[in-house]
Protein backbone atom coordinates (compact mmCIF):
# COMPACT_ATOMS: atom_id res chain seq x y z
CA UNK A 1 0.00 0.00 0.00
CA UNK A 2 2.88 2.52 0.22
CA UNK A 3 6.10 2.42 -1.23
CA UNK A 4 9.27 1.59 0.62
CA UNK A 5 10.85 5.00 -0.08
CA UNK A 6 8.03 6.92 1.25
CA UNK A 7 8.62 4.48 4.12
CA UNK A 8 11.63 5.31 4.72
CA UNK A 9 11.34 8.75 4.46
CA UNK A 10 8.59 8.53 7.30
CA UNK A 11 10.07 6.60 9.73
CA UNK A 12 13.52 8.96 9.44
CA UNK A 13 10.54 12.12 9.94
CA UNK A 14 9.38 10.37 12.53
CA UNK A 15 12.86 10.17 14.29
CA UNK A 16 13.19 13.73 13.50
CA UNK A 17 10.61 14.80 15.40
CA UNK A 18 10.72 12.66 18.10
CA UNK A 19 14.15 14.14 18.50
CA UNK A 20 12.68 17.67 18.41
CA UNK A 21 10.51 16.85 21.31
CA UNK A 22 12.62 15.72 23.55
CA UNK A 23 15.83 17.06 23.03
CA UNK A 24 14.82 20.51 24.43
CA UNK A 25 14.41 18.93 27.67
CA UNK A 26 17.46 16.53 27.45
CA UNK A 27 19.12 19.82 27.07
CA UNK A 28 17.27 21.69 29.98
CA UNK A 29 17.63 18.74 32.21
CA UNK A 30 20.98 18.24 31.60
CA UNK A 31 22.00 21.85 32.66
CA UNK A 32 21.05 21.63 35.91
CA UNK A 33 24.19 19.46 36.10
CA UNK A 34 26.48 21.78 34.34
CA UNK A 35 29.09 23.64 36.41
CA UNK A 36 27.74 27.04 34.83
CA UNK A 37 26.33 30.36 36.03
CA UNK A 38 24.14 30.18 32.51
CA UNK A 39 22.27 27.39 32.13
CA UNK A 40 23.46 25.41 29.12
CA UNK A 41 25.27 21.53 28.20
CA UNK A 42 27.58 22.76 25.82
CA UNK A 43 30.81 23.83 26.47
CA UNK A 44 30.62 21.33 29.64
CA UNK A 45 32.52 23.03 32.56
CA UNK A 46 31.89 20.45 35.18
CA UNK A 47 29.42 18.19 36.85
CA UNK A 48 27.74 19.46 40.05
CA UNK A 49 24.99 19.50 42.51
CA UNK A 50 24.95 22.81 43.64
CA UNK A 51 21.62 23.72 41.35
CA UNK A 52 20.02 21.09 43.54
CA UNK A 53 20.90 22.12 46.64
CA UNK A 54 19.99 26.07 45.97
CA UNK A 55 16.50 24.81 44.96
CA UNK A 56 16.25 22.74 48.36
CA UNK A 57 17.32 26.07 50.12
CA UNK A 58 14.82 28.46 48.24
CA UNK A 59 12.07 28.88 50.59
CA UNK A 60 10.16 31.02 47.91
CA UNK A 61 10.07 27.73 45.98
CA UNK A 62 8.87 25.51 48.66
CA UNK A 63 5.94 28.17 49.35
CA UNK A 64 5.04 28.20 45.74
CA UNK A 65 5.19 24.18 45.68
CA UNK A 66 2.70 24.41 48.54
CA UNK A 67 0.68 26.57 46.86
CA UNK A 68 0.57 25.17 43.72
CA UNK A 69 -0.59 21.77 45.48
CA UNK A 70 -2.96 22.86 47.62
CA UNK A 71 -4.85 24.78 44.58
CA UNK A 72 -4.51 21.99 42.38
CA UNK A 73 -6.21 19.80 44.94
CA UNK A 74 -8.98 22.05 44.91
CA UNK A 75 -9.06 22.21 41.37
CA UNK A 76 -9.79 18.44 41.52
CA UNK A 77 -12.31 18.63 44.41
CA UNK A 78 -14.32 21.05 43.02
CA UNK A 79 -13.88 20.38 38.52
CA UNK A 80 -14.71 16.69 39.15
CA UNK A 81 -17.95 16.74 40.44
CA UNK A 82 -18.94 19.81 38.14
CA UNK A 83 -18.03 17.96 35.06
CA UNK A 84 -19.42 14.46 36.06
CA UNK A 85 -22.59 16.17 36.88
CA UNK A 86 -22.70 18.47 33.62
CA UNK A 87 -22.11 14.93 31.88
CA UNK A 88 -25.03 13.35 33.06
CA UNK A 89 -26.66 16.37 32.78
CA UNK A 90 -26.22 16.86 29.29
CA UNK A 91 -26.34 12.87 28.15
CA UNK A 92 -29.88 13.12 29.12
CA UNK A 93 -30.87 16.36 26.83
CA UNK A 94 -31.13 16.36 23.67
CA UNK A 95 -32.14 18.10 20.54
CA UNK A 96 -31.27 22.40 20.77
CA UNK A 97 -31.03 22.58 24.52
CA UNK A 98 -28.39 20.05 24.53
CA UNK A 99 -26.53 21.70 21.72
CA UNK A 100 -26.85 25.44 23.61
CA UNK A 101 -25.89 23.66 26.95
CA UNK A 102 -22.91 22.08 25.92
CA UNK A 103 -21.94 24.77 23.68
CA UNK A 104 -21.56 26.81 26.81
CA UNK A 105 -19.72 24.00 28.60
CA UNK A 106 -16.87 23.76 25.67
CA UNK A 107 -16.78 27.62 25.62
CA UNK A 108 -13.96 27.83 28.21
CA UNK A 109 -11.85 25.46 26.69
CA UNK A 110 -11.94 27.74 23.88
CA UNK A 111 -11.60 30.91 25.60
CA UNK A 112 -8.00 32.16 26.40
CA UNK A 113 -6.86 32.19 29.87
CA UNK A 114 -6.16 35.88 30.37
CA UNK A 115 -9.68 36.32 29.43
CA UNK A 116 -10.58 33.80 32.20
CA UNK A 117 -8.11 35.20 34.52
CA UNK A 118 -9.33 38.74 33.85
CA UNK A 119 -13.18 38.31 33.99
CA UNK A 120 -13.07 36.04 36.64
CA UNK A 121 -10.65 38.73 38.96
CA UNK A 122 -13.91 41.45 37.58
CA UNK A 123 -16.30 39.83 38.92
CA UNK A 124 -15.16 38.57 42.86
CA UNK A 125 -13.77 42.44 42.76
CA UNK A 126 -17.59 43.62 42.23
CA UNK A 127 -18.68 41.85 45.69
CA UNK A 128 -15.10 42.65 47.25
CA UNK A 129 -13.38 39.55 47.35
CA UNK A 130 -9.72 40.19 47.07
CA UNK A 131 -7.48 38.42 44.34
CA UNK A 132 -5.65 35.77 45.73
CA UNK A 133 -5.07 31.65 45.13
CA UNK A 134 -8.87 31.11 45.89
CA UNK A 135 -9.48 32.88 42.52
CA UNK A 136 -6.96 31.20 40.73
CA UNK A 137 -8.80 27.92 41.97
CA UNK A 138 -12.13 29.12 40.45
CA UNK A 139 -10.64 30.76 37.21
CA UNK A 140 -9.36 27.01 36.61
CA UNK A 141 -12.18 25.07 37.63
CA UNK A 142 -14.30 27.16 34.94
CA UNK A 143 -12.53 25.28 31.94
CA UNK A 144 -10.99 22.83 33.69
CA UNK A 145 -14.45 21.15 34.57
CA UNK A 146 -14.86 21.07 30.73
CA UNK A 147 -12.16 18.87 30.12
CA UNK A 148 -13.71 16.76 33.00
CA UNK A 149 -17.23 17.02 31.63
CA UNK A 150 -16.00 15.63 27.70
CA UNK A 151 -14.09 12.46 29.28
CA UNK A 152 -17.11 11.59 31.72
CA UNK A 153 -19.41 11.97 28.15
CA UNK A 154 -17.52 9.95 26.15
CA UNK A 155 -17.72 6.85 28.79
CA UNK A 156 -21.49 7.85 29.28
CA UNK A 157 -21.47 6.70 25.51
CA UNK A 158 -20.40 2.90 26.45
CA UNK A 159 -22.94 2.78 29.83
CA UNK A 160 -26.18 0.57 29.29
CA UNK A 161 -28.80 2.53 30.32
CA UNK A 162 -31.16 -1.04 31.29
CA UNK A 163 -29.11 -1.77 34.11
CA UNK A 164 -30.19 1.60 35.65
CA UNK A 165 -33.82 0.60 34.81
CA UNK A 166 -33.01 -3.09 35.89
CA UNK A 167 -31.92 -2.13 39.49
CA UNK A 168 -35.19 0.55 39.77
CA UNK A 169 -37.17 -2.27 38.82
CA UNK A 170 -35.42 -4.29 41.79
CA UNK A 171 -36.06 -1.50 44.10
CA UNK A 172 -33.01 0.12 44.48
CA UNK A 173 -33.26 3.92 45.91
CA UNK A 174 -32.26 7.06 43.33
CA UNK A 175 -29.17 7.37 44.96
CA UNK A 176 -28.31 3.69 45.48
CA UNK A 177 -28.35 3.72 40.97
CA UNK A 178 -26.27 6.82 40.93
CA UNK A 179 -23.52 5.00 43.70
CA UNK A 180 -23.92 1.48 42.61
CA UNK A 181 -24.98 1.69 39.00
CA UNK A 182 -23.76 4.49 37.53
CA UNK A 183 -20.93 5.78 39.18
CA UNK A 184 -18.57 2.94 39.45
CA UNK A 185 -19.05 2.34 35.18
CA UNK A 186 -17.70 5.96 34.93
CA UNK A 187 -14.73 5.74 37.87
CA UNK A 188 -11.93 5.23 35.01
CA UNK A 189 -13.42 8.48 33.31
CA UNK A 190 -13.60 10.84 36.79
CA UNK A 191 -10.47 9.12 37.47
CA UNK A 192 -8.94 10.25 34.28
CA UNK A 193 -10.50 13.64 34.67
CA UNK A 194 -9.41 13.85 38.13
CA UNK A 195 -5.85 13.48 36.85
CA UNK A 196 -6.20 15.60 34.14
CA UNK A 197 -7.42 18.33 36.22
CA UNK A 198 -4.55 17.94 38.87
CA UNK A 199 -1.57 18.41 36.21
CA UNK A 200 -3.50 21.25 34.47
CA UNK A 201 -3.75 22.62 37.22
CA UNK A 202 0.11 22.82 38.07
CA UNK A 203 0.64 24.16 34.56
CA UNK A 204 -1.76 26.92 34.49
CA UNK A 205 -0.30 30.00 34.64
CA UNK A 206 -2.37 32.28 31.99
CA UNK A 207 -5.39 32.62 34.16
CA UNK A 208 -3.51 32.15 37.29
CA UNK A 209 -1.03 34.69 36.84
CA UNK A 210 -4.68 37.72 36.65
CA UNK A 211 -5.68 36.01 39.66
CA UNK A 212 -3.54 34.90 42.19
CA UNK A 213 -2.76 38.44 43.86
CA UNK A 214 0.68 38.45 45.71
CA UNK A 215 0.93 34.82 46.28
CA UNK A 216 3.32 32.62 43.59
CA UNK A 217 2.32 29.39 42.25
CA UNK A 218 5.20 26.92 41.07
CA UNK A 219 5.24 28.36 37.08
CA UNK A 220 4.80 31.91 38.62
CA UNK A 221 7.49 31.64 40.35
CA UNK A 222 10.02 29.85 37.60
CA UNK A 223 8.48 32.93 35.35
CA UNK A 224 9.75 35.68 37.84
CA UNK A 225 13.06 33.80 38.43
CA UNK A 226 13.21 33.27 34.43
CA UNK A 227 13.12 36.81 34.43
CA UNK A 228 15.57 38.28 37.13
CA UNK A 229 18.17 36.61 35.71
CA UNK A 230 18.11 32.98 35.47
CA UNK A 231 20.63 30.66 37.15
CA UNK A 232 20.04 26.71 36.38
CA UNK A 233 18.37 26.19 39.15
CA UNK A 234 15.49 26.69 37.46
CA UNK A 235 16.77 23.52 35.32
CA UNK A 236 16.97 21.52 38.74
CA UNK A 237 13.64 22.58 39.45
CA UNK A 238 12.35 20.88 36.10
CA UNK A 239 14.42 17.82 35.88
CA UNK A 240 12.33 16.88 38.96
CA UNK A 241 8.80 18.07 37.50
CA UNK A 242 9.98 15.95 34.66
CA UNK A 243 11.62 12.43 36.26
CA UNK A 244 8.06 13.30 38.36
CA UNK A 245 5.37 13.58 35.61
CA UNK A 246 7.73 10.68 33.82
CA UNK A 247 7.60 8.16 36.41
CA UNK A 248 3.62 9.10 36.79
CA UNK A 249 3.28 8.50 33.14
CA UNK A 250 5.12 5.27 32.53
CA UNK A 251 3.74 3.91 35.83
CA UNK A 252 -0.16 4.25 34.43
CA UNK A 253 1.07 2.88 31.01
CA UNK A 254 2.07 -0.18 32.78
CA UNK A 255 -0.87 -0.40 34.74
CA UNK A 256 -2.75 -0.04 31.92
CA UNK A 257 -0.54 -2.62 29.82
CA UNK A 258 -1.21 -4.62 32.89
CA UNK A 259 -5.02 -4.52 33.01
CA UNK A 260 -5.41 -4.99 29.27
CA UNK A 261 -3.60 -8.18 29.69
CA UNK A 262 -5.94 -9.27 32.71
CA UNK A 263 -9.06 -8.32 30.68
CA UNK A 264 -7.84 -10.00 27.56
CA UNK A 265 -7.09 -13.17 29.76
CA UNK A 266 -10.05 -13.23 31.50
CA UNK A 267 -12.27 -12.00 28.38
CA UNK A 268 -12.23 -15.25 25.42
CA UNK A 269 -9.07 -13.62 24.11
CA UNK A 270 -7.22 -16.69 22.23
CA UNK A 271 -4.25 -17.83 23.94
CA UNK A 272 -2.12 -17.79 21.59
CA UNK A 273 -1.28 -13.99 22.08
CA UNK A 274 0.64 -12.65 24.60
CA UNK B 1 -34.68 16.35 31.73
CA UNK B 2 -38.14 13.84 32.29
CA UNK B 3 -35.66 10.74 31.92
CA UNK B 4 -32.95 12.41 34.89
CA UNK B 5 -35.86 12.94 37.01
CA UNK B 6 -37.29 9.04 36.36
CA UNK B 7 -33.59 7.37 36.90
CA UNK B 8 -32.43 9.64 39.78
CA UNK B 9 -35.00 11.08 41.22
CA UNK B 10 -35.81 15.12 42.56
CA UNK B 11 -32.99 15.59 44.89
CA UNK B 12 -30.38 14.18 42.15
CA UNK B 13 -31.55 15.92 39.61
CA UNK B 14 -32.02 19.24 41.36
CA UNK B 15 -28.33 19.20 42.54
CA UNK B 16 -26.82 18.38 38.95
CA UNK B 17 -28.77 21.15 37.90
CA UNK B 18 -27.40 23.44 40.79
CA UNK B 19 -23.99 22.23 40.26
CA UNK B 20 -24.04 22.98 36.78
CA UNK B 21 -26.13 26.25 37.01
CA UNK B 22 -22.79 27.46 39.77
CA UNK B 23 -20.29 26.35 36.76
CA UNK B 24 -22.24 28.11 34.02
CA UNK B 25 -23.30 31.02 36.00
CA UNK B 26 -21.06 32.13 38.72
CA UNK B 27 -17.73 30.76 37.34
CA UNK B 28 -18.50 31.36 33.16
CA UNK B 29 -21.33 33.65 31.99
CA UNK B 30 -21.18 36.30 35.02
CA UNK B 31 -17.37 37.12 34.92
CA UNK B 32 -17.94 37.56 31.14
CA UNK B 33 -20.78 39.78 31.89
CA UNK B 34 -19.09 41.51 34.43
CA UNK B 35 -15.71 41.90 32.24
CA UNK B 36 -18.05 44.03 29.28
CA UNK B 37 -19.53 45.59 31.58
CA UNK B 38 -16.69 46.78 33.00
CA UNK B 39 -15.18 47.58 29.57
CA UNK B 40 -17.97 50.06 29.08
CA UNK B 41 -16.66 52.62 32.67
CA UNK B 42 -13.91 54.29 32.94
CA UNK B 43 -10.88 53.95 35.22
CA UNK B 44 -11.51 56.40 38.01
CA UNK B 45 -10.10 57.01 41.95
CA UNK B 46 -11.82 54.63 44.03
CA UNK B 47 -14.08 57.83 45.53
CA UNK B 48 -15.65 58.49 41.79
CA UNK B 49 -16.46 55.24 41.28
CA UNK B 50 -20.29 55.36 41.37
CA UNK B 51 -20.30 58.97 41.02
CA UNK B 52 -21.31 61.31 38.26
CA UNK B 53 -18.28 60.47 36.24
CA UNK B 54 -18.93 57.23 36.42
CA UNK B 55 -20.69 56.79 33.02
CA UNK B 56 -20.91 54.33 30.26
CA UNK B 57 -18.22 55.12 27.35
CA UNK B 58 -17.02 53.46 24.16
CA UNK B 59 -13.66 55.66 25.25
CA UNK B 60 -11.72 52.10 26.40
CA UNK B 61 -12.20 50.83 23.08
CA UNK B 62 -11.36 54.20 21.03
CA UNK B 63 -8.11 53.72 22.87
CA UNK B 64 -7.44 50.70 20.74
CA UNK B 65 -8.58 52.22 17.80
CA UNK B 66 -6.71 55.74 17.95
CA UNK B 67 -3.33 53.85 19.44
CA UNK B 68 -1.50 52.63 16.09
CA UNK B 69 1.13 50.66 17.76
CA UNK B 70 -2.14 48.40 19.55
CA UNK B 71 -3.91 47.98 15.93
CA UNK B 72 -0.81 46.85 14.58
CA UNK B 73 0.29 44.41 17.53
CA UNK B 74 -3.06 43.14 17.44
CA UNK B 75 -2.80 42.46 13.26
CA UNK B 76 0.67 41.28 14.20
CA UNK B 77 -0.52 38.25 16.60
CA UNK B 78 -3.47 37.14 13.99
CA UNK B 79 -1.35 37.09 11.59
CA UNK B 80 1.73 34.90 13.84
CA UNK B 81 -0.99 32.78 14.97
CA UNK B 82 -2.12 31.73 11.84
CA UNK B 83 0.80 31.24 10.90
CA UNK B 84 1.86 28.93 13.78
CA UNK B 85 -1.17 27.10 12.94
CA UNK B 86 -0.13 26.85 9.68
CA UNK B 87 2.85 25.68 10.32
CA UNK B 88 1.72 22.96 13.26
CA UNK B 89 -0.19 21.70 10.92
CA UNK B 90 2.43 20.97 7.69
CA UNK B 91 4.68 19.46 11.04
CA UNK B 92 2.09 17.16 12.32
CA UNK B 93 0.04 16.33 8.84
CA UNK B 94 2.70 13.74 8.43
CA UNK B 95 3.13 12.09 11.57
CA UNK B 96 -0.34 11.81 12.29
CA UNK B 97 -0.81 9.84 9.12
CA UNK B 98 2.18 7.82 10.10
CA UNK B 99 0.73 7.01 13.22
CA UNK B 100 -2.87 6.30 12.36
CA UNK B 101 -2.07 4.35 8.64
CA UNK B 102 1.40 3.41 8.65
CA UNK B 103 3.01 2.20 12.29
CA UNK B 104 2.34 -1.20 13.72
CA UNK B 105 -0.10 -1.54 16.22
CA UNK B 106 2.57 -2.82 18.12
CA UNK B 107 4.44 0.21 18.65
CA UNK B 108 1.67 3.14 18.45
CA UNK B 109 1.27 3.13 22.33
CA UNK B 110 4.82 3.33 23.16
CA UNK B 111 5.19 6.13 20.16
CA UNK B 112 2.60 7.95 21.50
CA UNK B 113 3.61 7.63 25.14
CA UNK B 114 7.16 9.54 23.67
CA UNK B 115 5.27 11.91 22.04
CA UNK B 116 3.05 12.55 24.93
CA UNK B 117 6.32 13.34 27.35
CA UNK B 118 6.32 16.99 26.27
CA UNK B 119 2.64 17.76 26.97
CA UNK B 120 3.27 16.68 30.96
CA UNK B 121 5.82 19.09 30.90
CA UNK B 122 4.42 22.12 31.94
CA UNK B 123 4.37 25.41 28.82
CA UNK B 124 6.69 27.38 31.16
CA UNK B 125 9.62 25.01 30.91
CA UNK B 126 8.83 24.15 27.58
CA UNK B 127 9.50 27.53 26.52
CA UNK B 128 12.30 27.83 29.08
CA UNK B 129 14.27 25.04 27.05
CA UNK B 130 14.03 26.84 23.46
CA UNK B 131 15.43 30.18 25.88
CA UNK B 132 18.25 28.16 26.54
CA UNK B 133 18.72 26.90 23.24
CA UNK B 134 18.43 30.10 21.05
CA UNK B 135 20.22 32.15 23.21
CA UNK B 136 23.49 34.30 22.29
CA UNK B 137 25.84 31.64 24.49
CA UNK B 138 23.49 28.77 23.88
CA UNK B 139 23.98 25.17 22.88
CA UNK B 140 22.65 25.80 19.30
CA UNK B 141 25.28 28.76 18.78
CA UNK B 142 28.16 26.49 20.15
CA UNK B 143 27.59 24.00 17.88
CA UNK B 144 27.06 25.77 14.64
CA UNK B 145 30.05 27.68 15.42
CA UNK B 146 31.87 24.82 16.14
CA UNK B 147 30.91 22.06 13.42
CA UNK B 148 31.97 25.57 10.97
CA UNK B 149 28.23 26.28 9.92
CA UNK B 150 28.54 29.72 10.76
CA UNK B 151 31.44 31.93 11.75
CA UNK B 152 29.44 34.37 14.02
CA UNK B 153 27.20 33.25 16.95
CA UNK B 154 23.55 34.32 15.59
CA UNK B 155 21.10 35.90 17.73
CA UNK B 156 18.05 33.78 17.28
CA UNK B 157 16.02 35.39 19.90
CA UNK B 158 14.74 39.02 18.15
CA UNK B 159 12.03 39.67 16.07
CA UNK B 160 9.19 37.01 15.94
CA UNK B 161 11.18 34.21 14.86
CA UNK B 162 12.14 33.06 18.26
CA UNK B 163 8.37 33.67 19.31
CA UNK B 164 6.98 31.00 16.23
CA UNK B 165 9.69 28.73 17.16
CA UNK B 166 8.13 28.13 20.97
CA UNK B 167 4.59 28.56 19.72
CA UNK B 168 5.20 25.45 17.24
CA UNK B 169 6.71 23.58 19.98
CA UNK B 170 4.62 24.05 22.36
CA UNK B 171 1.34 23.51 20.75
CA UNK B 172 2.15 21.27 17.77
CA UNK B 173 0.67 18.41 19.80
CA UNK B 174 -2.62 20.03 19.96
CA UNK B 175 -2.93 19.55 16.19
CA UNK B 176 -1.26 16.32 15.84
CA UNK B 177 -3.84 14.51 18.29
CA UNK B 178 -7.45 15.49 16.63
CA UNK B 179 -5.78 15.08 12.97
CA UNK B 180 -4.47 11.35 14.07
CA UNK B 181 -7.95 10.81 15.62
CA UNK B 182 -9.78 11.97 12.30
CA UNK B 183 -7.51 10.25 10.23
CA UNK B 184 -7.36 7.13 11.83
CA UNK B 185 -10.98 7.16 11.68
CA UNK B 186 -10.96 6.83 7.85
CA UNK B 187 -11.41 3.11 6.17
CA UNK B 188 -7.77 2.16 4.89
CA UNK B 189 -9.45 0.33 2.63
CA UNK B 190 -10.24 3.75 0.93
CA UNK B 191 -6.95 4.28 0.33
CA UNK B 192 -6.10 0.95 -0.94
CA UNK B 193 -8.64 1.63 -3.34
CA UNK B 194 -7.56 5.01 -4.37
CA UNK B 195 -3.87 3.56 -4.95
CA UNK B 196 -5.40 0.02 -6.81
CA UNK B 197 -7.18 3.09 -9.27
CA UNK B 198 -3.84 4.63 -9.74
CA UNK B 199 -4.26 7.90 -8.06
CA UNK B 200 -0.50 8.75 -7.31
CA UNK B 201 0.11 9.31 -3.83
CA UNK B 202 -0.20 13.11 -3.05
CA UNK B 203 -3.46 12.77 -4.78
CA UNK B 204 -4.53 10.32 -2.26
CA UNK B 205 -3.30 12.64 0.65
CA UNK B 206 -5.08 15.42 -1.54
CA UNK B 207 -8.56 14.12 -2.51
CA UNK B 208 -9.29 11.10 0.07
CA UNK B 209 -7.63 11.67 3.28
CA UNK B 210 -7.44 15.36 3.70
CA UNK B 211 -10.86 15.92 3.17
CA UNK B 212 -12.01 12.86 5.86
CA UNK B 213 -8.94 14.65 8.28
CA UNK B 214 -11.24 18.20 7.80
CA UNK B 215 -13.08 18.32 11.57
CA UNK B 216 -9.19 17.28 12.57
CA UNK B 217 -8.04 20.30 10.58
CA UNK B 218 -10.69 22.51 12.02
CA UNK B 219 -10.07 21.19 15.49
CA UNK B 220 -6.84 21.91 15.57
CA UNK B 221 -6.38 25.03 14.22
CA UNK B 222 -8.66 26.60 16.52
CA UNK B 223 -6.68 25.08 19.52
CA UNK B 224 -3.47 26.08 18.19
CA UNK B 225 -4.81 29.24 17.31
CA UNK B 226 -6.27 30.58 20.83
CA UNK B 227 -3.26 29.04 22.60
CA UNK B 228 -1.17 30.87 20.88
CA UNK B 229 -2.88 33.76 20.49
CA UNK B 230 -3.75 33.79 24.25
CA UNK B 231 0.04 32.81 25.15
CA UNK B 232 1.83 34.84 27.51
CA UNK B 233 4.56 32.83 28.62
CA UNK B 234 6.55 32.35 25.11
CA UNK B 235 6.09 35.73 23.94
CA UNK B 236 7.75 37.21 27.23
CA UNK B 237 10.00 34.86 27.42
CA UNK B 238 11.48 33.99 23.61
CA UNK B 239 10.26 37.32 22.56
CA UNK B 240 11.87 40.82 22.44
CA UNK B 241 11.24 44.65 22.59
CA UNK B 242 10.73 44.46 18.25
CA UNK B 243 7.96 41.26 19.14
CA UNK B 244 5.37 42.24 20.92
CA UNK B 245 2.10 40.25 21.50
CA UNK B 246 -1.13 41.54 21.94
CA UNK B 247 -1.49 39.38 25.53
CA UNK B 248 1.78 41.65 26.56
CA UNK B 249 -0.13 44.59 25.95
CA UNK B 250 -2.95 43.43 27.91
CA UNK B 251 -0.78 42.64 31.39
CA UNK B 252 0.35 46.27 30.47
CA UNK B 253 -2.82 47.83 31.37
CA UNK B 254 -3.38 45.48 34.33
CA UNK B 255 -0.42 45.56 36.14
CA UNK B 256 1.73 48.56 34.81
CA UNK B 257 -1.13 51.10 34.65
CA UNK B 258 -3.80 49.66 36.93
CA UNK B 259 -6.56 50.29 34.74
CA UNK B 260 -8.72 47.14 34.51
CA UNK B 261 -11.40 48.55 32.93
CA UNK B 262 -9.27 49.19 29.42
CA UNK B 263 -7.48 46.22 30.36
CA UNK B 264 -10.66 44.40 29.98
CA UNK B 265 -11.37 46.12 27.15
CA UNK B 266 -8.56 44.42 25.02
CA UNK B 267 -9.17 41.15 26.92
CA UNK B 268 -12.92 41.50 25.22
CA UNK B 269 -11.06 42.09 22.38
CA UNK B 270 -9.09 39.09 22.25
CA UNK B 271 -12.22 37.17 23.37
CA UNK B 272 -14.05 38.43 20.48
CA UNK B 273 -11.12 37.40 18.09
CA UNK B 274 -10.63 33.84 19.29
CA UNK B 275 -14.50 33.48 19.18
CA UNK B 276 -14.46 35.01 15.86
CA UNK B 277 -11.29 32.40 14.27
CA UNK B 278 -13.53 29.67 15.83
CA UNK B 279 -17.00 30.39 13.98
CA UNK B 280 -15.03 31.57 11.17
CA UNK B 281 -13.39 27.72 11.37
CA UNK B 282 -16.46 26.00 11.58
CA UNK B 283 -17.78 27.81 8.51
CA UNK B 284 -15.09 27.34 6.71
CA UNK B 285 -14.49 23.73 7.45
CA UNK B 286 -18.51 23.16 7.57
CA UNK B 287 -18.05 21.03 11.23
CA UNK B 288 -20.20 21.86 14.27
CA UNK B 289 -18.43 22.44 17.99
CA UNK B 290 -19.03 19.39 19.05
CA UNK B 291 -16.35 18.36 16.16
CA UNK B 292 -13.70 20.81 17.52
CA UNK B 293 -14.14 20.41 21.23
CA UNK B 294 -13.19 16.71 21.56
Amino acid sequence: MISKTSRIILNVYVAAFLIYLLAPLIIMGGAAFNDSRFPSVYPWVGWTDRWFLDLFRDTRMWNAFKNTILVALAVVAISVPIGTAAAILVNSLQGRVRTVLYGMMVAPILTPGAVIGISTLLFWHHFSVPSGLHLSTLGQCSYISAFVMLLVLARLQSFDRGLEEAALDLGASYSQVLRRILLPHLYPAIGAGAAIAFFQSIENFNTTLFTRGPYDTLTVYVFSRVRSGITPTINALALIMIAVTLLAAISYEIYRRRREKVLLAHGNGDPDSD
Amino acid sequence: MKELLRRYGLTLTISFIVIVAFWLLVLVILPYVYLFEASFRLYLPIDQVNGPNDVYTLSNYSTFFVTPIHRWVFLLTIVYSSAVAAISFVVAYPLAYYLSKVATNKIVPTLFLIIMIPLWVSEILRSFAWFIILSLKGPLNFALVGLGIIEEPIRWISGFQSVIIGLVYTYVLFMLFPLYNAIQSLDTNQIEAAGDLGAPWWKIHWRVILPHAKPGIASGSVMVFMLSAGSILVPSLLGSTNSRWFTEIIQQWMFESQDWNTGSAYAFLLLLLCTGFVSLVMRLFRVSLSDIAR
